[in-house]
C-alpha cells in the first residue's frame, strides 16, 4: 500500500489537498482537505445588508457573480424587496453568460490537460489534424497550414528549454490515449478557447462594469438603467452587442467545444466506469421565467438517491445540515451535533499538524471545509446534478441533449454516473444554454419597446422600510452547484450570515457517521498506474471543477470573541 | 545568421501578427505610458531581443480574482504573455503539473534564479493559527511569501488583498491577514497592484514597463504606478460635468440615472479613489462601474471594505455641495471626515476592535490622495 498526497492540486481555484492510499493499482482510501479559511462570514457581522453581495462576491473571482446574486436573494427575501421583471432577466443575462464561460474555461484550460498530451502535439502530422477537424466540425479555422503553425509556438517552447506552465507535468504518462494528431487539434482549441472567453465575457463588462467582480448588483434589483432612447443606458444598441457575443458562444460551442468534447471521450470510454461518487444528486433550479412569488424555473429543483432514475423527489431546504466531525471547527452541541444554517454556528479551531507539515492525520479534523449532508446523507451538486434531474423530470432540451451525448458514444444513461459523465454533462449544460440565452435578451428588448424600464424596487431601499428583525434565504444554481446564503437582518444589520456553497456539497470531509464527502467516494476505485504519477486521481478531481475559496466559510454567531490579530 | 530577434518574428508571423499589429501595440503601450515618440521602437526591440525572463505566481488567501482578470488582458492578451514573453514557471490555476512536481518547479526557480525572477502575489498572508489559515504543500503562506519574495528580483502584490490585506483583513481580521509589505517587510523592490480584482491592462503594462526599460515604473507613497493611480477617478469621471452641474441620481432608475447623472448621492466613492478606470476601462474597455451604472467603491484604497463602507451613503458633505464644488475640497473633506461619516458602522467596529484587543486602538485615517509628492 503506497500512502500519495497531491497538495497543490493545480488547475483549480483556491487550495485543495488530497491524501490517498493506492491498493494494487487503484485507489482505496482518499481524504479532501481545504487548507485556506478567511472568515467572510465573521467580517460581515454589524454590516448594512444592501452591501453584503460585494462582499460575498469576493469568495471567489473564478465563479464570480454567484455569490452575489445568492446574496441579494436572501437580503431581498429577509427584507421583502421584489426586483421588477428587468432586473430578472439582467441577472439570468449575467447568470447563463458566466456559466458557458466558466465551462468553456473549465474544459479547456483546468481539465483538458488531463486527457490531452501537449507533448504528443509536438509529432502531430498537421495534414492529419486538418483532416480529423474536418471530419468533425465545420469551423473555419481547421487547415493543416493553421495546425502546422500551432504545432511550431509549441514547439518554440520546448526548443527554448522555457516550457513556463507546461514544464513537469505528466507527458508521456501512459493513462494519455489520444492519437497525436487528436493531441494537435485540442492543444490549438485550448489556444483559441483563451481567446474567446475574454471576448464573450464583454458581457458581464456591459451588464456590470467589470468582469471578474462586476459592480451593477443591488437589493431590489440592478444598477444598469435600461432605456433605448438613452446613451447612458441599456439600450437598442446594447441589444445588438449582445446578440453578436451569443452568436459568436453559439458557434464556438457548438462548432468547437461539443466536437471537441465528443472526440476526446470517445477516447475515453472506460472513465465511464470510474468516478460515481455518492450517487445523490440535487439541485435548487435556476433562471426564473416569470415574476410570481414561486417562479418557474428553466432549470428544474429535485433530489436523485442512489442513482435510481425512475423518480425525482422535491427538493425542501430545511432538510440541509452542516456537520463539523473532521473540519477545523467546534460546536457547542459537541463533536455529532448537525445544524441547519439558520441556526448554524462555528468556531475555526485548528487542530491540524504545525506547517510545514508532511501528512495530516485524517482520523481527526482534517479540512476547512464542513459536511453537509441533505436529510443526513451527502449529495453531489453542479452540472451533472442538473442535467439528470431535468432529463428525469421530462425537460425537452436537456432529454434531447442527453439523448444526442448518449447515443453519439454509443452508451447508456448509467454511464452519466461517472467521471466521464461530469465531463459530458458540464458541457451539455452549455449547450442548453447558449440555446436559451438569447430569449433573455429578446424578452429585454420586448420589455423597452413596451416602455417597461423599471430595474429596481425602490420602496424597499431605505432601512426605515425594513422589518426590525427578519431572515431570509438566497438560493442560486453556480457553475459548479447549488449555493445557498441565509441571513439574519436586525435593525438594518447583518446578525448572522451563512453561506453553504457548491465546493463544500462536493470536496467535504467525511461526517459524524465517517461517511466519505464525494470527491472521496468518486477517487475510490480510481486506476493509478504510477503513484510518483496520479494522474488519474487529477482526472476525477478536476471533472468535479473544485473552487475551494467558495466551499470555506465560518459562521458566528452574535459577535463572539474569535482570533484577534492585529487588524491593519 | 538570423538577425537579432527573428525568432520572436517568425512566431509573430506565425500566430498571424503582423509586423504592422506588433508595432501597432508597441506604440499603444508608449502611448499609455506616456512617452515620447522613439519610444515605440525602444519597445519593439525590448520585446524582441532579451531573453524572457521567469515569473511565479503564488496563491494566498485570495479568491483566484486576479488570476482571472489576467486571463482577460487584451494589450496583450495572456496566451501572448505566456507564450511569447514570460516564462510563467509557477502559476497553480494555470500551470498543468501538480502536487509535489508543481513543487518542484517552484523550488527551482527560487534556486537556479535567485534574484533575477519575478515574484506575483494574489492574496493576503495570514498570521493568525501559526499560518495555518493558508498552507500549500503542506507550508504556511508566511513561510512560502519570505522563502519566494525574498529572493526575487521584484515582487508585484495584485489586488488589494496582497496589496494592503484586503478583505480577509477587514474588520475584525479573523485570521490576522496582512498584504505582502506588511508580512515580509524590507523586500527590496515591490509594487502594489491594488484594486477588486486588478485591471487586467495596468498588469501587463506593468510587465511591458519592465521587460522595456529593465526597471520598474514610479510609484506613489503606497508603492503603486503612477501610470494607473496618479490621478483620481472623480476627476477623469465621464459623469463629471453632472457632478459639477449639480445634476445627480436620486434613486436607480430614475431619469437621471437613465440619462448617465452623476452617482455622488447614491455613494460614489469616485472622489477619493485612485486609479484610472475612467480612461482604459475594463475588459478590453468595454465598460467601467460608474459608465455601467453603480457608483466606485473605491476597490484600489487600503481598507476600502472597513472605510468606503458602507457603500451606498454618499461621502460627508462640504462646503458649496451641490453646485461646482471643487474638487480639492471635496478630497480635504474626505481626508478629515470619512470615518465621522460613516461613524454607525465604525464605531461598531471600533468597539469590536477595542474589545477585541484591548489596546489603544485610534481610528486610522481616510484614504489619502496619493498623487502628491510623486516618486519615491
Amino acid at each position: 500500500m503506497t500512502h500519495i498526497v497531491v497538495d497543490p492540486v493545480t488547475r483549480i481555484e483556491g487550495h485543495l489537498r488530497i491524501e490517498a492510499e493506492i491498493n494494487e493499482g487503484q485507489v482505496s482510501d482518499a481524504w479532501s482537505s481545504s487548507t485556506m479559511f478567511r472568515g467572510i462570514e465573521i467580517i460581515l457581522q454589524g454590516r448594512d445588508p444592501r452591501d453584503a453581495w460585494a462582499f460575498t462576491q469576493r469568495i471567489c473571482g473564478v465563479c464570480t457573480t454567484v455569490h452575489a446574486i445568492a446574496s441579494i436573494r436572501a437580503v431581498e427575501d429577509a427584507i421583502g424587496a421584489k426586483p421588477p421583471p428587468n432586473a430578472r432577466i439582467l441577472r439570468n443575462l449575467i447568470i447563463a453568460s458566466q456559466c458557458i464561460q466558466d465551462h468553456v474555461i473549465h474544459f479547456y484550460h483546468l481539465h483538458a490537460l488531463d486527457w490531452v498530451d501537449i507533448v504528443s502535439a509536438l509529432s502531430a502530422d498537421p495534414k492529419e489534424t486538418a483532416a480529423l477537424a474536418q471530419s468533425i466540425s465545420d469551423w473555419p479555422k481547421s487547415s493543416a497550414t493553421y495546425f502546422k503553425s500551432i504545432q511550431d509556438r509549441v514547439k518554440g517552447l520546448v526548443d527554448r528549454g522555457q516550457l513556463g506552465p507546461f514544464a513537469n507535468a505528466y507527458w508521456g504518462h501512459s493513462a494519455y490515449k489520444l492519437p497525436p494528431a487528436a493531441n494537435l487539434m485540442a492543444v490549438a482549441h485550448y489556444l483559441e478557447a483563451l481567446e474567446w472567453q475574454r471576448e464573450f465575457i464583454k458581457m458581464h463588462a456591459i451588464l456590470g462594469g467589470k468582469n471578474p467582480h462586476l459592480q451593477s448588483f443591488l437589493v431590489g434589483g440592478m444598477a444598469t438603467p435600461v432605456d433605448p432612447d438613452k446613451q447612458a443606458s441599456l439600450n437598442i444598441h446594447t441589444i445588438a452587442q449582445f446578440k453578436k457575443l451569443i452568436a459568436g458562444a453559439q458557434e464556438f460551442v457548438s462548432k468547437v467545444y461539443i466536437p471537441d468534447l465528443l472526440a476526446v471521450a470517445s477516447f475515453y470510454k472506460d472513465w465511464a466506469g470510474y468516478g460515481a461518487g455518492v450517487g445523490n444528486y440535487m439541485v435548487y433550479g435556476e433562471y426564473p421565467l416569470d415574476d410570481e412569488a414561486k417562479p418557474d424555473l428553466y432549470i428544474k429543483p429535485g433530489i436523485i438517491r442512489a442513482r435510481d432514475i425512475s423518480k425525482v423527489e422535491e427538493f425542501d431546504p430545511s432538510k440541509i445540515t452542516e456537520q463539523i466531525t473532521h473540519s477545523w471547527y467546534d460546536y457547542a452541541g459537541g463533536e455529532e451535533a448537525a445544524l441547519h444554517p439558520s441556526e448554524g454556528e462555528t468556531k475555526p479551531n485548528y487542530t491540524g499538524p504545525q506547517p510545514p507539515y508532511e501528512r495530516l492525520d485524517t482520523s481527526k479534523k482534517y479540512s476547512w471545509l464542513k459536511s453537509p449532508r441533505y436529510e443526513g446523507v451527502p449529495m453531489e451538486v453542479g452540472p451533472l446534478s442538473r442535467m439528470l434531474v431535468n432529463y428525469v423530470r421530462g425537460h425537452e432540451q436537456v432529454q434531447g441533449l442527453v439523448n444526442h451525448v448518449l447515443k453519439t458514444l454509443g452508451v447508456g444513461p448509467e454511464a452519466l454516473f461517472s467521471t466521464l459523465g461530469r465531463v459530458a454533462a458540464r458541457g451539455i449544460e452549455t449547450q442548453l444554454l447558449v440555446d436559451k440565452i438569447g430569449d433573455w435578451v429578446d424578452e429585454l428588448a420586448d420589455n423597452m419597446g413596451k416602455g417597461e424600464l423599471r430595474i429596481h424596487d425602490n420602496s424597499k431601499w431605505e432601512p426605515e422600510s425594513w422589518p426590525a428583525d427578519c431572515m431570509g434565504a438566497g438560493f442560486h444554481e453556480a457553475p459548479r452547484g447549488s449555493l445557498g446564503h441565509w441571513v439574519h437582518v436586525k435593525n438594518a444589520k447583518i446578525e448572522r450570515y451563512q453561506c453553504v456553497v457548491p465546493s463544500t456539497w462536493n470536496a467535504g470531509p467525511r461526517d459524524s457517521g465517517d461517511v466519505p464527502g464525494p470527491y472521496e467516494a468518486a477517487l475510490v476505485g480510481t486506476p493509478v498506474a504510477d503513484p510518483e504519477q496520479p494522474l488519474e486521481i487529477l482526472r476525477t478531481i478536476h471533472s468535479f471543477d473544485p473552487c475551494m475559496a467558495c466551499g470555506v466559510h465560518v459562521v458566528e454567531p452574535g459577535g463572539r470573541e474569535i482570533t484577534r490579530v492585529k487588524a491593519r | 545568421m538570423d538577425e537579432p530577434g527573428s525568432d520572436f518574428r517568425r512566431e509573430l508571423e506565425a500566430r498571424g501578427v503582423s509586423r504592422r499589429e506588433f508595432m501597432g501595440f508597441c506604440s499603444a503601450m508608449a502611448v499609455m505610458f506616456g512617452l515620447p515618440k522613439g519610444a515605440t521602437a525602444m519597445i519593439a526591440d525590448a520585446l524582441e531581443n532579451k531573453p524572457k525572463p521567469t515569473l511565479v505566481w503564488l496563491n494566498f488567501q485570495d479568491c483566484a480574482g486576479n488570476t482571472e482578470s489576467f486571463l482577460r488582458a487584451s494589450k496583450p492578451t495572456a496566451a501572448e504573455v505566456i507564450l511569447d514573453l514570460i516564462s510563467i514557471d509557477y502559476h497553480e490555476v494555470i500551470m498543468a503539473a501538480a502536487g509535489h512536481q508543481a513543487e518542484a518547479n517552484l523550488h527551482s526557480v527560487v534556486e537556479n534564479q535567485k534574484g533575477a525572477y519575478i515574484a506575483v502575489v494574489e492574496g493576503s498572508i495570514p498570521t493568525g493559527a501559526n499560518g495555518a489559515y493558508c498552507t500549500v504543500g503542506g507550508k504556511s503562506a508566511m513561510q512560502l511569501a519570505n522563502e519566494v519574495c525574498g529572493n526575487a528580483l521584484a515582487t508585484v502584490a495584485v489586488g488589494t488583498c496582497a496589496s494592503f490585506g484586503g478583505i480577509p483583513a477587514a474588520s475584525p481580521n479573523p485570521t490576522g491577514a496582512l498584504g505582502v509589505s506588511d508580512a515580509v517587510p524590507g523586500i527590496k523592490t515591490l509594487i502594489n497592484l491594488s484594486a477588486c480584482p486588478v485591471n487586467a491592462q495596468n498588469l501587463t503594462a506593468t510587465l511591458v514597463y519592465f521587460l522595456t526599460y529593465g526597471r520598474f515604473p514610479a510609484l506613489d507613497k503606497l508603492n503603486r504606478p503612477l501610470f494607473a493611480y496618479g490621478k483620481s477617478i472623480h476627476d477623469n469621471c465621464e459623469r463629471r460635468a453632472h457632478y459639477d452641474s449639480g445634476q445627480y441620481v436620486e434613486q436607480w432608475g430614475d431619469e437621471a440615472h437613465r440619462d448617465g447623472q452623476c452617482l455622488y448621492k447614491m455613494g460614489c466613492k469616485g472622489p477619493v479613489s485612485f486609479q484610472n478606470c475612467p480612461n482604459v476601462g475594463w475588459n478590453d474597455n468595454t465598460s467601467w462601474p460608474i459608465a455601467c451604472g453603480h457608483g466606485c467603491i473605491g476597490c484600489a484604497e487600503p481598507d476600502f471594505w472597513d472605510k468606503m463602507t458602507p457603500f451606498y451613503s454618499h461621502l460627508p458633505g462640504f462646503p458649496g455641495f451641490g453646485k461646482g464644488s471643487d474638487i480639492d475640497k471635496v478630497g480635504f473633506w474626505a481626508t478629515i471626515g470619512v470615518t465621522t461619516a460613516f461613524a454607525t458602522h465604525t464605531l461598531v467596529h471600533l468597539g469590536k476592535k477595542l474589545v477585541g484587543t484591548g489596546a489603544d486602538h485610534a481610528p486610522e485615517g481616510p484614504p489619502e490622495r496619493t498623487d502628491e509628492g510623486g516618486a519615491e
